[in-house]
């Protein structure tokens, strides 16, 4: 196809608009390696900003993994049995739980998080443990992966796979842990990335059920935005770039699409 | 239990039935959370919402100025932003899917990256942008010799809502263009419409699903961001700040109930019109 004037116009307008999404980036980046950001990158750059943030606010990134980790093991062990079991049943039992289970998507995470306080917000060792938060999390998260895995388990004929071991003699769990599991290993693994992206970033729900011990990663990046200068707030965003990149780079290899034989 | 029979019972799947009730056990775990840490609490959230201050949170909604206010410019900046998203994203997706050229890949991937950053850093970025010692202030106070400072106001939300909006639509536009028919352009090229005929008669019409089901999915993301909102504490009183607000300062709980179960019906309604459209809901971030 010829590259006329359109092709231009429309380059310009989708360059803009990359441009519009990275330059904040780039920006906060360099903001959070320089010495003086008013003055500029001449002031030099320096890590000086990113070990104050460790300093400080070190405590926040190590819960934020531990939450997010453990988030993702029990999404995992409950999330992956579920699927199959919505892939297999068709009752009105299991699409009234396949709504349920999709709700917390639709659910702004302040209503959740108003509801679990309302209802569990008195009993003040789970309020004040990190365990309240991870709740959250868990019942934020566990939709994506549901989906994630359900989405593969549709796209194949699991019936005839496991009909196939079954005649072979397999029992349930053999066929369960050596048919499904493998079968629908690409949907575990981009759930696994997704529940460990959102979960580091979740801030929505994080913010009402965090107490003064129990803050991780977003909460103390508005904590920081709020009260810090720039470059630490800088260099403190750098930091969860850092943690949230490798995922997304993760993700996207694995959803590329398989290239087509010449 | 002959060869025979056992294949016939096979067939039938009674060997492979026998052991169905196993499939229960399997979803006990996910039944006790949904129950017990999501069903509970909402409903929890319900009874509060009608019972305290005398059952009547819903009527001080639609008529306590400052609920009202709340909601309906909540309401207004989402479909704002929902319309400016759909028809960036439209040009973007379209282009991107039409044509290829170096470095497509790496604008895709671009696009996508912001998809899944919290609330609080768009926050952030939108001061980086349009803060005082931001990018457009540097820009203004060269230009005319005026900063220009728009994050701490409504066009800042506006802004942060259109950074997490738009690579959400561009991705399903995408989708959706790649499914396009390019027989029909190609037939209605030879028949002589024009650049505009095409785009409105043929490419339009097919990306409507998409373009619906996104939007939905965007406007539900908008109306529920709070990390945003929260970040650039603007002077506009967006629902998730008023929730936040009754909730923390006024100690209400009822109301702050209330206004999240509005807040939340009118979520889950936009994304049960994505369903319906055949979008993925992938109402998350903000």
């Amino acid at each position: 196809m010829k590259k006329g004037v359109y092709f231009y116009l429309q380059l310009t307008f989708t360059l803009v608009v990359c441009a519009f999404l990275i330059v904040p980036i780039f920006m906060s980046i360099t903001a959070g390696l320089t010495n003086n950001y008013f003055i500029g990158i001449k002031s030099g750059f320096t890590f000086r900003w990113v070990i104050q943030v460790w300093s400080l606010y070190s405590d926040t990134i190590w819960l934020t993994m531990k939450i997010a980790l453990v988030t993702t093991v029990i999404n995992v062990c409950v999330g992956v049995p579920c699927a199959y079991y919505l892939a297999r049943t068709r009752t009105k039992f299991s699409a009234f739980l396949d709504e349920c289970l999709t709700l917390p998507i639709a659910i702004p995470g302040m209503a959740i998080a108003l509801g679990l306080i309302s209802v569990y917000g008195g009993i003040s060792d789970f309020r004040m443990s990190w365990l309240f938060i991870l709740v959250g999390h868990v019942i934020f998260t566990l939709p994506f992966m549901v989906k994630s895995v359900l989405a593969v388990l549709q796209s194949i004929n699991i019936r005839l796979l496991e009909e196939g071991a079954a005649s072979l003699g397999a029992s349930f769990w053999q066929r369960f842990f050596h048919v499904i599991v493998p079968n629908c290993k690409t949907g575990i693994v981009s759930g696994i990335l997704m529940t460990l992206t959102l979960s580091a970033g979740e801030f929505n729900l994080t913010w009402m059920l965090h107490t003064p011990i129990t803050k991780t990663l977003p909460v103390g990046l508005a904590d920081s935005y709020a009260s810090m200068r720039l470059e630490v707030s800088s260099a403190y965003t750098l930091i969860f770039l850092g943690m949230i990149l490798p995922l997304l780079v993760a993700a996207q290899w694995l959803n590329r699409k398989p290239k087509p034989r010449a | 239990m002959s060869y025979k029979e056992l294949n016939v019972k096979i067939l039938c799947g009674e060997v492979y039935m026998k052991q169905n009730r196993q499939h229960y056990l399997l979803i006990i775990p996910a039944v006790i959370l949904c129950f017990v840490f999501f069903l509970l609490p909402m409903m929890k959230l319900l009874w509060l919402s009608l019972t305290e201050q005398q059952g009547m949170s819903y009527w001080y909604i639609l008529t306590k100025p400052i609920y009202l206010r709340s909601l309906l410019s909540t309401l207004l900046l989402s479909l704002v932003v929902t319309a400016a998203s759909l028809i960036i994203a439209t040009v973007v997706g379209l282009f991107l899917t039409r044509y290829e050229f170096k470095g497509k890949p790496v604008l895709v991937a671009m696009l996508s990256f912001p998809l899944v950053f919290p609330g609080v850093v768009i926050g952030f970025f939108v001061i980086m942008l349009a803060g005082r010692q931001g990018l457009f202030a540097e820009l203004g106070l060269a230009l005319v010799g005026d900063r220009w400072t728009l994050a701490y106001s409504i066009s800042g939300l506006f802004i942060g809502y259109l950074y997490f909006s738009i690579p959400r639509v561009v991705l399903t536009v995408m989708g959706a263009a790649e499914k396009l028919d390019y027989n029909l352009i190609e037939a209605g090229r030879s028949l002589g419409a024009n650049r505009w005929q095409l785009l409105r008669d043929i490419t339009l019409p097919a990306l409507t699903p998409g373009l619906i089901s996104s939007g939905s999915i965007c406007f539900a993301t908008s109306m529920g961001a709070f990390g945003t909102a929260f970040t650039l504490a603007t002077n506009l009183n967006v629902l998730p700040m008023t929730i936040y607000t009754e909730f923390t300062l006024n100690a209400n709980f009822a109301m702050a109930a209330a206004l999240s179960l509005i807040l939340g019906f009118i979520t889950w309604l936009c994304l049960a019109i994505a369903r319906r459209q055949g979008g993925s809901s992938l109402g998350m971030g903000g």
